[in-house]
């Protein structure tokens, strides 16, 4: 899969995150043969820009390799193949002290708020870690900065003294949203930040993180499987799809004007607040193929309802469509 | 900024240390054999000075006397006040049965975090040397370390922390690994904490339940080792109120003076069942797992 590159809307702006050609391959070996490896093509080449400022929302159903795509980047999980540049620094071979410095400048919120606060520790020492980590506050600093970390995220000073048992989910998410801010990051990659949360609470966060980024300008990788979250939060959207990149580009122009058909179908799964709409629903047939055993071809050819010959023999190649600037990697779009 | 729709209700704080102890307080038999050993830690200390006699002090005419208003657990084959010496006993066996174990909780808990955090080869080194030591019978290792360092008191804490390192370093390595795999360890270090900082802030503190339960309950396998290696004579001199030392001691006379065996029996039976049910009362209080 030869990896296409959007150059965005701004093309003489230096992007702030480059990934070209990542691959993850996870090799698991059943039984004592070398024979019987299997190796797991989680991600399996994909390659996209995020410029400084804008929201790049990341979707596709769970197992798509959306998340392990997230790790990567976080450098927290190395990648087989690929490289990812952050802020024209290439972060794949750096490591050590110089990796610690620049993680700094990249944070991650994490799906699940109930396991990604240690429940040992209370607020003030979680959001307080950041910051003692990096040196960037001593005694009382750390406390001010703190209280202002907590009125940021809209909880009040007496949080700090709590534990996060005693948080509901949508305060526990705002807890780990300070934890990220505190070292004033340009990225943050907000892994399924609200698909934990109840859908009331949901729109509170989104909303939280809309505002923060025009008060710290942050540039947000933003991953879900929930195309209404996307659409409400992104600039820019990739669908994934096992391990690749199926459809990207510009939010209205993948929203409105799909080409990809898995793109189509994803959006008429989305509920839409109308009893009397009529619209088309189009049902995937089967599962998710294993990504150990990916199909041929095209990966959506086994449950594409428009598969013909051509694609379970070619790869399809991300290009632009007649009517459509995003690209997609479909034939139906040679025409 | 960022209105908050975020209420936070007065309620009283409960640090987790209330939480514990209001749970605790619930385990009856465990918090009774807690003041029980509250009471042995009081006669430990201040033992020396309430016994009515002094421990190795003769009466020959007295000789294997049974219980009296004179002598409450009776007198051995010197005439030695049986009680005087258990409650001298007591300093020297919760003495042993805590820095033995104390040692070994320290070594086996450095030894189980290293190997579960970093894994891979050390992680093998590090386990496999304690499967060996776990392949022994304990009471047989106590044995063969005694053997090599020779008897006495303080080799028989070295014996019993060495057998005791293996227990620890097994336990601390599974939750260390299970702690590890937590999300929330994940998230310190993307945010770029050492790997010392993880073990000390993160992985440490989740162990130290696991740590208190298994530390009480090996007090009394402890001391139980220690009275047994003092009973063969290859722990404590045979003239130090020791609590093994003592059975030993009585062994010959259980005929015409079971006394003399029964009640530094039942001091040693009674620790040991009371280390035991505290530490499974705080197992029960400490692990999140069983208070829900």
């Amino acid at each position: 899969m030869l990896a296409a590159r959007t150059k965005g809307g701004i093309a003489m702006k230096k992007p702030l995150l480059q990934v070209e050609g990542l691959k993850k391959h996870f090799v698991s070996q059943k039984g004592f043969s070398k024979r019987s490896k299997q190796i797991v093509k989680a991600v399996d080449g994909i390659s996209f820009d995020i410029q400084a400022g804008e929201t790049f929302g990341l979707v596709g159903e769970s197992g798509c390799g959306k998340s392990t795509t997230g790790r990567m980047i976080m450098q927290m999980l190395e990648a087989t193949e690929g490289t990812v540049t952050f802020d024209g620094r290439r972060m794949d071979t750096v490591s050590g002290q110089e990796l610690k410095k620049a993680r700094k400048d990249f944070q991650m919120i994490f799906q699940d708020p109930y396991a990604s606060l240690n429940p040992r520790m209370t607020v003030r020492d979680i959001i307080a870690e950041p910051l003692i980590v990096h040196r960037l506050e001593e005694g009382k600093g750390i406390d001010q900065r703190v209280y202002e970390l907590l009125d940021t995220v809209g909880l009040p000073k007496k949080a700090a003294e709590r534990y996060p048992h005693e948080f509901s989910g949508g305060q526990r998410q705002r807890i780990g949203i300070a934890r990220a801010l505190a070292v004033k990051p340009k990225l943050i990659i907000a892994d399924e930040p609200v698909s934990a949360l109840d859908v009331s609470i949901q729109s509170q966060v989104l909303n939280l993180l809309k505002d923060l980024q025009d008060e710290f300008d942050l540039t947000y990788l933003f991953i879900a499987h929930d195309l209404s979250v996307v659409d409400f939060i992104s600039d820019r959207i990739a669908v994934m799809y096992l391990g690749n990149i199926v459809e990207i580009g510009e939010r209205d122009d993948v929203i409105q004007n799909p080409q990809h058909p898995y793109t189509k179908a994803l959006l008429s799964a989305v509920p839409v607040p109308d009893p009397r709409a009529k619209r088309e629903r189009i049902v995937l047939e089967g599962d998710l193929p294993s990504p150990s055993n990916p199909p041929s071809g095209c990966p959506f050819h086994t449950r594409c309802p428009f598969a013909w010959d051509r694609c379970k023999n070619e790869v399809p190649k991300l290009q632009r469509g007649k009517e459509s600037s995003q690209l997609a990697s479909c034939h139906l779009l040679d025409g | 900024m960022a209105e908050a729709n975020v209420h936070m209700e007065e309620q009283k704080r409960v640090t987790p240390f209330q939480q514990f102890w209001s749970s605790f307080k619930k385990q009856k038999v465990s918090f009774a054999a807690g003041a029980f050993l509250l009471l042995l830690f009081i006669v430990a200390i201040i033992g020396p000075y309430i016994a009515p006699y002094e421990p190795n002090e003769p009466d020959y005419n007295q000789l294997l006397s049974g219980p009296s208003w004179q002598h409450l657990a009776g007198t051995d084959d010197f005439g030695r006040d049986i009680f005087s010496r258990i409650l001298h006993g007591a300093r020297i066996s919760l003495a042993v049965g805590l820095s033995s174990v104390l040692l070994g909780a320290v070594v086996g808990t450095v030894f189980g975090v290293i190997s579960g955090y970093f894994g891979k080869w050390i992680d093998s080194a590090i386990m496999r040397v304690m499967d060996v030591l776990l392949a022994f019978p304990g009471m047989l290792l106590a044995i063969g370390i005694i053997a090599i360092l020779g008897p006495g008191l303080v080799n028989v804490v070295m014996a019993v922390a060495i057998f005791s390192v293996p227990v620890f370093a097994r336990i601390i390595r599974s939750n260390t690994l299970a702690i590890k795999s937590t999300l929330y360890v994940e998230a310190t270090q993307s945010i770029g904490s050492s790997h010392w900082r993880t073990i000390w802030k993160h992985i440490f503190p989740g162990t130290v339940s696991t740590l208190i339960v298994y530390f009480t309950m090996r007090i009394g396998s402890a001391i139980l080792i220690a009275a047994g290696l003092s009973f063969l004579g290859l722990g404590a001199d045979p003239s130090t109120p020791e609590w093994g030392a003592m059975l030993s001691n009585g062994r010959s006379y259980l005929n015409n003076a079971p006394h003399v065996t029964f009640f530094p029996g039942l001091a040693i039976f009674l620790t040991v069942l009371a280390f035991n049910l505290l530490g499974d009362g705080l197992r029960d209080a400490l692990d999140p797992k069983i208070r829900e």
